[in-house]
């Protein structure tokens, strides 16, 4: 247990690249986290699919002792936050375990969308902010325009802002000093009943279940028998400790301190991110406050290649839903694809992690049918169902009217390219709600059809901007809308896994575009595939894959035959990675990628 | 008391089609593993030596011919085939060895086939006369290109004129004659191949083998390939290519009885054939395969490949056998489709009854194989399975199909 006067918990947040997974590096240098020869950039980006992209995905807590300025040694706890939007549950999740933050500005970009939405979340927790400016060392940092934005954009006062480049180290000890100084220690009574509140947990081949908590009041150590209060789980504590960064083991956690706990959970849903961890004997009286549950926007189907992995994708579904709350998954069925799961995600980009993690972690080949968000469909004899899958769209004949979500977003851009998102916002059915100038850049607010955004928004905007859009969202409400299902054809048969659910004004454009994008993504076979695109019943596009024109080995065949049989029992091997739809064969990776579109 | 024997070789059938499978024949296959150097895009069984001790050759190929001979003594032979490597740059008096010894442990049918594949340079041209007296009959000869820029880039030893000037002596020397070319090289356009065509063809060939370049895992070229080195023709001007070599060729009486194999009816090479129709043969030497029915069963032989190696085991045990596995009915069904659909003729339905008990019908997934036929890839009719040109220019895709 710590000393509670010398312990800051805090966490970095800031727009997606703007430095964060940097500082933390940084720091854990300056405190001697790790030695020199195992430092790596972004060291707590240590998911594969985090170093590959470039991005953190799961907010990471570190535990560092710092030698200050005023000779005494304090005990930091770092979390190091993701910025993309998707992961904002993450950031909201973390900001519950620390009492301040250091809000990291790009200081040649400025602040963006995330950076605003950060700093909201950071202010609903009452946490101290405080603001930095990153990047000092680029030709194109401009501190002065971006305190002015900070101030004028967020409302928050900049004249303290530190100035540091995260990549040279310069300025970081400034940081480090004000976090002393700044954000408040602890608070809690180590005398009082355990309460600790559970902010992560993961499955450990070796370990079964570990728990990431933060203890509120009250201390823990191996031997205490813990009850969760909301499963009512009940368990006994083996081992407590801390990540610093390598997992470390210690004798007991008291009220501030950020560790694990492992207590031999095997039953993975006993341990519930949000809830309160208590001890049995010496029981608390109320709980934590817990987290929000995360809101699904997003949903599509995830299937086995070949069914007989259905189990184990249930049983990978479960982990990885243990280390991320904010997906959701139910049994679903599909004519097409066989048995596998509806899944609800944040976004886009947190359906393609999970759909990664669970290739890569879990060896798993999966088919992912096209996102959709949840419509609500007002039936004639006055019932309401929830759509989350277009397939499950009733007949027309029974449908008085349906309902689509749409949200609030707010986009920051220079504003040279304005005109690009306004009317990409536009021609995505968007209703303008503000837009406000800070210096050259403005900040729109549109009203948009989440069915709009989750395909290829986020990307187009991108590509419009030069990348220099940045872009937030809330959800706000349901509103009527012109739907119709528009079904896709291969060789006259529908591909339920490729059904959609769009406004009618963009049906047909819709249905072209899908059939063109399909035409390029299924490679030539055998035979002629016919693609067509259908809105009940009347085919609106249509494209043809002609068969292949050659394939043949003209090699000498000589009498090794066996190397022959060997290379056709490879590719039926290659084959897998195919679906079968009478006598054509889709690519798996067809299925999400047919429904986003290119740049036009 | 015996019926007279069937002849040895059967011409592939004709349009019209005969009723009885035609006889597969056995044939004896010998690898010789040495090249002067290896071109780069060649992943055959070569290699490179300073020096070969040519009767340490000769004895222990003999020594691993007496081995299976034992257990398939008797068996007609119809065919043999000195492969390679460069077998024209084995000493003449080996080849003559093996041959006779063949003839002492088989029965060596009178008309049997032997090939020998030889480079065309001056060097071996010199000893064509000497193989001819060991008892070869017939040679097939790697020319490869007939343009002297295409043939440096292949790594050749010899020019286009010297590669004719061999087909030449060749023809003189042998009363029958192949050559090989390699087609779809890089850069090539079908006006490019159409003129090397012609100049092969004024040679009047009466089989040529027209391989397209592959580009083989392992080889210099795959490493260029892989570099973004090599510019190969695109689909549509390899199938071009493909067909107009079938047109041209058929115009001059050269049928394409095989993927890559075009002859003059009669002319057909029967050691390959017997590849095709899936019959047995023996294979030694290093790296040489072979498919042998031993007490019923159909083995699938090999030998191991590396030279040295061989030589050692056969010193040893008298042979360097790898492998000597029974093959399983879907094993045999894979191989026999593989090889038999690359004939025009198809694959006789006797043949299925022969090597797996039963009729096509009854080996192949009735929806495989009616698309296949309604899309016109495949005929099946009351004596035979085949594919069509449409089929065979898709060959492995209509095999991948119908085997499922
Ligand atoms: N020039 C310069 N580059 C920096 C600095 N800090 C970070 N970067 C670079 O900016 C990029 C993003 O840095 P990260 O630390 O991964 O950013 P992040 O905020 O953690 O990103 P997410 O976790 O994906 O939101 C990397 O290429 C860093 O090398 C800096 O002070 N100066
Ligand atoms: C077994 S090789 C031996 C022939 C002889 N050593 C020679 O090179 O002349 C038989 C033929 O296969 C062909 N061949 C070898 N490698 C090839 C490749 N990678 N692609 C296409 N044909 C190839 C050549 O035409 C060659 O003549
Ligand atoms: S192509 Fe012929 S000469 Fe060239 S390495 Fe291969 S076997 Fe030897
Ligand atoms: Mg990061």
């Amino acid at each position: 247990m710590t000393d509670q006067q010398h312990t800051r918990n805090f966490a970095i947040i800031a727009h997606i690249d703007h430095g964060k997974s940097t500082l933390a590096d940084r720091m854990i240098q300056l405190c001697e986290g790790v030695s020199e020869r195992d430092m790596r950039e972004q060291f707590l980006d240590n998911m594969d699919l985090e170093r590959e992209r470039g991005i953190t995905i799961k907010a990471q807590t570190v535990r560092l002792t710092y030698r200050a300025r005023d000779g005494q040694a304090y005990t930091f706890n770092v979390i190091d936050t993701p910025g993309h939007v998707d992961f904002s549950y993450e950031v909201s999740r973390s900001l519950k375990a620390c009492e301040g933050c250091i809000l990291l500005v790009d200081a040649s970009q400025g602040v963006e969308a995330q950076t605003l939405a950060n700093v909201y979340l950071a202010l609903d927790h009452d946490l101290e902010i405080i603001p930095v400016l990153n990047k000092v060392d680029l030709p194109a940092a401009d501190p002065e325009r971006v305190m002015q934005e900070i101030e004028d954009v967020i409302g928050l006062d900049a004249t303290d802002a530190l100035l540091i480049s995260a990549k040279t180290g310069q300025g970081v000890e400034d940081v480090t000093e004000s976090i002393v100084q700044r954000i408040p220690p602890p608070a809690g009574d180590p005398q009082a009943p355990l309460k600790a509140l559970l902010v992560d947990s993961w499955y450990d081949q070796y370990m079964g279940v570990i728990v990431l908590t933060r203890v509120m009041e009250g201390r823990v150590k191996p031997g205490t028998q813990i009850r969760m209060l909301g499963t009512r789980a009940l368990h006994d504590v083996n081992e407590v400790g801390t990540f610093q960064p390598a997992r470390t083991k210690g004798e007991v956690l008291g009220p501030g301190d950020l560790g694990y706990i492992i207590s031999g959970i095997k039953d993975i849903d006993e341990a519930q991110v949000g809830d309160t961890i208590t001890d049995e004997k010496n029981p608390c009286a109320k709980p934590l406050e817990g987290y929000k549950p995360s809101v699904p926007v997003v949903f599509c189907g995830l299937f086995p290649a070949s069914t007989e992995d259905y189990e184990q994708l249930r049983d990978a579904l479960g982990k990885l839903r243990l280390n991320d709350s904010s997906f959701q998954f139910e049994p679903e069925n599909s004519p097409a694809l066989g048995f596998g799961f509806r899944c609800g995600f944040l976004g886009l980009l947190h359906l393609e992690i999970v759909q990664e993690r669970l290739e890569r972690e879990y060896d798993l080949d999966l088919i992912t049918t096209a996102p959709s968000v949840i419509y609500r469909v007002m039936k004639t004899n006055g019932e309401m169902v929830e759509l989350h899958n277009p397939t499950d769209m009733p007949d027309r004949m029974h449908i008085e009217a349906i309902e689509e979500p749409w949200i609030r977003a707010t986009i920051l851009v220079p504003d040279t390219y304005l005109g690009n998102v306004l009317k990409l916002c536009e021609d995505r059915r968007g209703i303008q709600q503000d837009l406000t100038y800070a210096g050259d850049r403005a900040m729109v607010v549109y009203q948009l059809p989440l069915n709009e955004v989750v395909y290829d928004f986020y990307d187009r905007l991108k590509s419009i901007t030069s990348g220099y859009a940045s872009f937030d969202y809330q959800m706000e409400g349901y509103h009527e809308g012109d739907l119709v299902k528009l079904d896709i054809l291969v060789n006259q048969e529908r591909v339920d896994a490729l059904a959609l659910i769009v406004h009618r004004s963009q049906a047909e454009g819709r249905g072209r575009a899908v059939c063109e994008k399909l035409k390029e993504l299924i490679p030539r076979q055998l035979f002629k595939v016919a693609i067509q695109a259908a809105i009940g019943g009347k085919v609106v596009a249509r494209e043809t894959v002609p068969a292949v024109r050659k394939d043949v080995t003209a090699k000498c065949y000589g009498g090794d035959v066996t190397r022959k049989r060997k290379l056709l029992e490879k590719q039926k091997e290659g084959k897998k990675k195919m679906r079968q739809f009478g006598k054509v064969e889709i690519p798996q990776s067809a299925f999400l990628a047919a429904l986003k579109m290119d740049d036009q | 008391m015996t019926a007279a024997p069937a002849p040895a070789f059967e011409a592939p059938a004709s349009e019209a089609g005969s009723h009885r499978a035609p006889d597969p024949g056995f044939g004896v296959y010998v690898h010789w593993p040495f090249c002067l150097k290896k071109c780069p895009y060649c992943d055959f069984n070569s290699h490179v030596r300073n020096a070969v001790d040519h009767d340490l050759w000769r004895r222990s190929l003999l020594a691993e011919l007496d081995h299976y001979a034992s257990e398939t003594a008797g068996r007609r032979v119809s065919s043999i085939f000195f492969g390679g490597g460069t077998p024209s740059l084995m000493a003449p008096a080996t080849a003559q060895a093996l041959i006779d010894r063949i003839a002492e442990r088989f029965d060596l049918a009178d008309d049997a086939e032997i090939t020998l594949e030889a480079n065309p340079t001056s060097v071996e041209a010199e000893k064509f006369a000497r193989f001819r007296q060991a008892g070869v009959n017939r040679v097939s000869l790697g020319v490869q290109a007939l343009d002297d820029r295409a043939l440096a880039f292949l790594g050749r030893q010899h020019s286009a004129d010297e590669a004719l000037a061999a087909v030449e002596l060749a023809r003189k020397a042998f009363p029958r004659i192949s050559f090989d070319l390699i087609t779809a090289r890089p850069g090539m356009t079908p006006a490019s191949w159409a003129g090397e065509l012609a100049r092969a063809l004024e040679e009047g060939p009466e089989h040529i083998s027209i391989y397209q370049l592959t580009i083989e895992p392992g080889t210099p070229f795959h490493a260029s390939w892989r570099r973004g080195e090599l510019d190969l023709p695109d689909d549509e001007t390899q199938s071009a290519i493909f067909e107009a070599t079938g047109q041209t060729l058929a115009a001059r009486g050269l049928n394409a009885y095989e993927v890559s194999n075009h002859a003059v009816p009669g002319a057909e090479s029967r050691h390959n054939l017997t590849y095709w129709r899936y019959g047995d043969y023996l294979g030694i030497g290093p790296g040489a395969h072979g498919r042998l029915t031993l007490g019923g069963v159909k083995h699938a032989t090999r030998q191991h490949s590396a030279p040295e190696a061989w030589l050692e085991s056969v010193g040893t045990h008298g042979h360097a056998t790898r492998a000597r596995d029974p093959l399983a009915a879907d094993q045999k069904r894979q191989e026999i489709t593989l090889m038999g659909l690359r004939l025009a003729e198809g694959i006789h339905r006797d043949a299925f009854v022969r090597e797996l008990g039963a009729q096509p019908e009854a080996l192949f997934e009735a929806g495989r194989l009616d698309a296949l036929r309604e899309a016109g890839y495949l005929t099946l009719d009351a004596q035979r399975l085949a594919a069509t040109a449409a089929g065979r220019l898709r060959l492995n895709a209509v095999i991948d199909h119908l085997l499922g």
